[in-house]
């Protein structure tokens, strides 16, 4: 079979991927910022339930627990029928990706100096002022680089959806692969992953660039 | 008119008493230095009036609004949300580490509280906060960065950004700590010259010498209390107690020998 033929299936593939990729982070990202502002609460009970969700979700393998939200239902609560596998993987992702998401918006909003947060209230600003003016967008200066990581990161780990069959570029590849007795296809998908990460990483250095104005 | 009356302040950490029982009251127009030893709870006095610290015990009056309205199971109990937010429109401060938003230009750093918290318009805060940039001598970095000031610049710039609020009162937390003496004299300059326009000012500082100059009124603290208080010709000429000429020797051996 030929590239003709192979790249429109790999394209399709790869567009779920892009599904997976987009709505993670759609979901994870103000998850993150709620779960790190949960995280910082005064009250204990809180910050034991979400410090044993950071560490169930760091601490055990994704592919798990994409598994676990597929199956559980059925197998655990006795539900009729499993959910959606592409919206149990974007459950799945999605609380995932919030835990590591937390943790960094954590350090970035700890690394705001105390004196902006005193300098804020002095000059009157409310908490919604204060957050969305002041700590925010020192905060995402500060977290840019980590959360390039993480979102590099989740580009590859898309392929993790194989395991409860949905069909995403490695998914399909490894079809290909295995129906046309060649490695081809998983080497152009490798290159799809490639070339999109080259993307997002020109696009997170255009990011840091422009927040580069202040120190 | 006092516009700011502090009748015997507490503030305990725990166990550990910063600020015993202080009392003072500062007059329209009137400046008053506070100097002392570093521990001696000149900072903290002046964030509990500030309400970035919460005070144990005892009554903060500003322009006539009381902070404190009573005590319960030996603790302050502060005034409604509206009353305090009112006492903190009436005052401002300027921190010793500047604390400017480093994302804003200087001239947002000024603008943004006028126009996000009282609702001035755009235009006119701009025009107001270029009026104080000229004042401060900085007119040409309204469009700078604060990372791009040196140190007395960015201070004049907070000093600025306090006065867009128009406050009637202005409490300085050692300015010029983080100066070098060369910067120190910039800041020294601009408070002189509010003085001179009779803004009502506390200033906690090390400078005694500026002290002695721009002070109408000098308080002495140690430990958590007022050792002394008096004119800055009584404190720094003829200190009454002990723990005061002690703590002046040092100064007046190398600040004040040039002077005569």
């Amino acid at each position: 079979m030929d590239l003709t033929k192979l790249l429109p299936i790999l394209a399709e593939g790869f567009l779920v991927s892009i599904k997976i990729f987009a709505l993670t982070l759609l979901f994870s990202i103000p998850l993150g910022f709620v779960v790190s502002a949960l995280k910082m609460c005064k009250i204990p009970p809180v910050r034991w339930i979400i410090n044993a969700y950071i560490l169930i979700m760091r601490g055990t393998p994704l592919i798990l627990q994409i598994m676990f939200i597929y199956f559980a239902p059925t197998m655990l609560f006795k539900a009729d029928a499993p959910p959606d596998r592409f919206w149990a993987v974007i459950v799945a992702f999605s609380i995932n990706y919030a835990a590591y998401f937390a943790e960094i918006f954590r350090g970035g909003i700890q690394a705001v100096p105390k004196g902006q947060f005193e300098a804020a209230q002095i000059l009157g600003f409310n908490k919604m002022q204060t957050f969305f003016k002041i700590t925010l967008p020192q905060v995402i200066k500060t977290v840019l680089p980590s959360i390039g990581n993480e979102v590099i990161t989740l580009v590859k780990d898309t392929s993790l959806a194989q395991v409860i069959a949905v069909s995403e570029l490695f998914a399909l590849a490894k079809k290909q692969a295995s129906t046309q007795f060649s490695v081809m296809p998983l080497f152009v998908a490798g290159v799809f992953y490639f070339v999109f990460n080259w993307l997002v990483t020109l696009l997170f250095d255009l990011g840091e660039k422009k927040l580069s104005y202040y120190k | 008119m006092a516009m700011l009356e502090v009748r015997n302040l507490r503030k305990c950490y725990d166990d550990l008493e910063v600020i015993s029982d202080i009392s003072f009251d500062v007059n329209e127009g009137e400046v008053l230095s506070v100097i002392g030893p570093s521990g001696s709870g000149k900072s903290t006095m002046l964030r509990c009036i500030n309400q970035l610290e919460r005070i144990t015990s005892g009554s903060v009056c500003v322009c006539g609004e009381n902070m404190i309205t009573g005590e319960k199971n030996g603790e302050a109990v502060y005034a409604s949300a509206d009353v305090l937010k009112k006492i903190r429109r009436n005052v401002g401060l300027v921190f010793q580490n500047f604390n400017l938003f480093p994302h804003f230009s200087v001239l947002r750093n000024i603008t943004e509280a006028p126009v996000s918290v009282l609702k001035i318009s755009k235009e006119q805060a701009e025009a107001k906060a270029m009026e104080l940039l000229g004042k401060m001598g900085l007119a040409d970095k309204a469009k700078s960065y604060p990372c791009e000031l040196s140190g007395g610049q960015q201070q004049r710039v907070s000093i600025a950004r306090a006065l867009a609020l128009s406050p009637q009162m202005l409490f300085f937390d050692e300015p010029t700590s983080a100066l070098d003496p060369e910067l120190t004299g910039e800041i020294l300059a601009v408070i002189k010259e509010l003085a001179a326009e009779k803004m009502t000012m506390v200033i906690v500082t090390h400078e005694m010498a500026f002290a002695r100059d721009v002070s109408d009124r000098v308080i002495f603290m140690d430990g958590g209390v007022i050792v002394e208080e008096g004119v800055p010709s009584e404190l720094f000429g003829n200190p009454k107690n002990e723990r005061t000429k002690q703590f002046l020797k040092r100064y007046s051996e190398n600040t004040f020998k040039g002077d005569k």
